[in-house]
């Protein structure tokens, strides 16, 4: 490919603040996996992300061997089979395809709510605000509920809807801010999941300052002259 | 924990959804009996309450009593339970590949499409511009990309990705004739066009997709009823089914 990216190895072209970039690094360090992490500056984007993903030119891009793979769910699906657990199975999703299958759908579930809903508490005022702060707290339940009183969603195992999920947490703390909300106290069960995650060392190295995405969030609003 | 391969499966769906196509399709790749229900979208069944809480759309595998919703993970789960004329390819890049061209498919071409059909005069412009620069990615990727040379995504034989485009792709010649636009001319897109139709051609596709007069029919009733709404107020994704404006409302995955 280009002369700008090693001809093998890994490399993963994110952006500190993304929650889909987070994942990728989550996943990369919870395989122990050696990797290059090259930042992008989103209003300013390398050719090199231009090229790997000329379609969407979004992050999270993991370039394995020279080649790209796009979009943070399925960079975690790739993740767990080129490199699975010991006994050869993947180890982010489990064995079995039924359990699988409720792993993916509250992975898209969680792209589909809790991100729309997260984004438009800082975006909306009004009325719309308000409907995304009920939609929001409504996704987040859904999700308490989902893991019940299981360690991880997962189960005994940290695993793929545990990744998808966890990478929002350096968010809460600006959605509680702009939503004008308490998670700790309306979500504790999650809360103390997050906690729980955090004490993995792949999600601790992954997971930026909550004060500091905030401050990130400032200055976008500000740049896009949002109030 | 996994239900049986032999238990019963059951499938609830609606005849013009081409999220239901796909997995019909599937299951009769698979050479797999299955029960099927119509759902009235403007009146849910407890069943599909019961079964898909969290969307309330179709399609719902139900496979030995256990509910499965969302095309794309349902497709996933067929062809992991049923390893047999695998619909996914073998190698984790490639399926990698697969899995973009399905979200790529969903996202932009599927979005794009339903907006031509939704609207009139300069919206119904942008969106066909829109459709074109969309096929045109998949035309590049057939052309010249990663499906150089292939009959099918999936190589000699239809895939998870032909199962997935092949099934939406139905509605451009309908849309075509309905909203009165060119969506996808041969000379533009030849590979595209060739494709289909040799997808088309498929006796499992003929066995599952309804015939065009009926969907021509379904879809004239839509159009109009959208081009009056839109031309009071923009119409809106309704959760409750009420307004099934939209032949791919019941998108998912």
């Amino acid at each position: 490919m280009g002369s700008d990216l090693p001809e093998k190895g890994l490399v993963l072209l994110s952006s500190w603040p993304s929650m889909f970039g987070i994942r990728g690094v989550i996943a990369l360090e919870e395989k122990g996996l050696e990797y290059e992490y090259r930042e992008e500056h989103l209003g300013n984007k390398s050719a090199t992300l231009l090229r790997l993903n000329p379609i969407h030119k979004k992050v999270p891009v993991l370039v394995h061997d020279g080649r790209p793979i796009c979009e943070s769910l399925i960079i975690l699906q790739y993740i767990d089979e080129t490199w699975p657990g010991a006994d050869g199975a993947p180890c982010f999703l489990p064995a079995d395809p039924f359990a699988r299958s409720q792993a993916r759908f509250w992975a898209d579930f969680i792209d589909k709510k809790v991100y729309d809903a997260g984004t438009r508490l800082w975006k909306m005022k009004g009325e719309e605000h308000a409907e995304a702060k009920k939609e929001f707290i409504e996704s987040m339940k859904l999700l308490e509920g989902e893991l019940g009183e299981k360690p991880y969603f997962g189960g005994e195992t940290f695993g793929f809807v545990d990744i998808a999920l966890v990478s929002y947490a350096c968010w809460f703390h600006t959605y509680d801010v702009t939503g004008g909300l308490n998670m700790e106290a309306e979500l504790p069960k999650l809360m103390a999941w997050v906690k729980r995650c955090k004490e993995r060392e792949s999600v601790s190295k992954a997971l930026p300052d909550p004060l500091k995405i905030y401050d990130f969030l400032l200055s976008l609003k500000k740049r896009y002259g949002i109030e | 924990m996994t239900s049986e391969k032999t238990s019963p499966l059951k499938l609830f769906g609606t005849w013009s959804s081409s999220y239901t196509h796909r997995v019909q399709l599937a299951l009769k790749l698979k050479g797999l009996e299955f029960e099927y229900v119509e759902e009235d979208l403007s009146a849910k069944s407890p069943s599909l309450l019961l079964y898909n809480p969290v969307h309330q759309k179709v399609p719902v595998l139900l496979h030995g009593g256990r509910p499965l919703a969302e095309s794309i993970v349902i497709l996933q789960y067929i062809d992991e339970t049923w390893r047999e004329s695998p619909l996914m390819p073998e190698d984790p890049y490639e399926r990698a590949i697969v899995r973009f061209w399905c979200h790529f498919s969903d996202d932009k071409l599927a979005g794009a499409v339903a907006a031509v059909f939704r609207t009139t005069a300069e919206e119904q412009k942008a969106a066909v511009a829109e459709v074109h620069q969309n096929l045109a990615v998949i035309e590049g990727e057939l052309r010249e990309g990663h499906f150089k040379g292939r009959r099918f995504f999936g190589g000699e034989k239809l895939g998870l990705l032909d199962v997935v485009v092949g099934c939406g792709s139905f509605w451009l010649s309908i849309f075509e004739e309905v909203a009165e636009v060119k969506l996808i001319d041969e000379e533009s897109f030849p590979l595209f066009h060739g494709w289909l139709r040799q997808f088309e051609a498929q006796e499992a596709v003929k066995e599952t997709i309804p015939p065009a007069d009926r969907l021509l029919e379904y879809a004239r009733e839509v159009r109009h009823y959208l081009v009056s709404l839109s031309s009071q107020v923009k119409a809106t994704s309704d959760d409750s089914g009420r307004v099934n404006v939209d032949p791919e409302e019941d998108k998912d995955g």
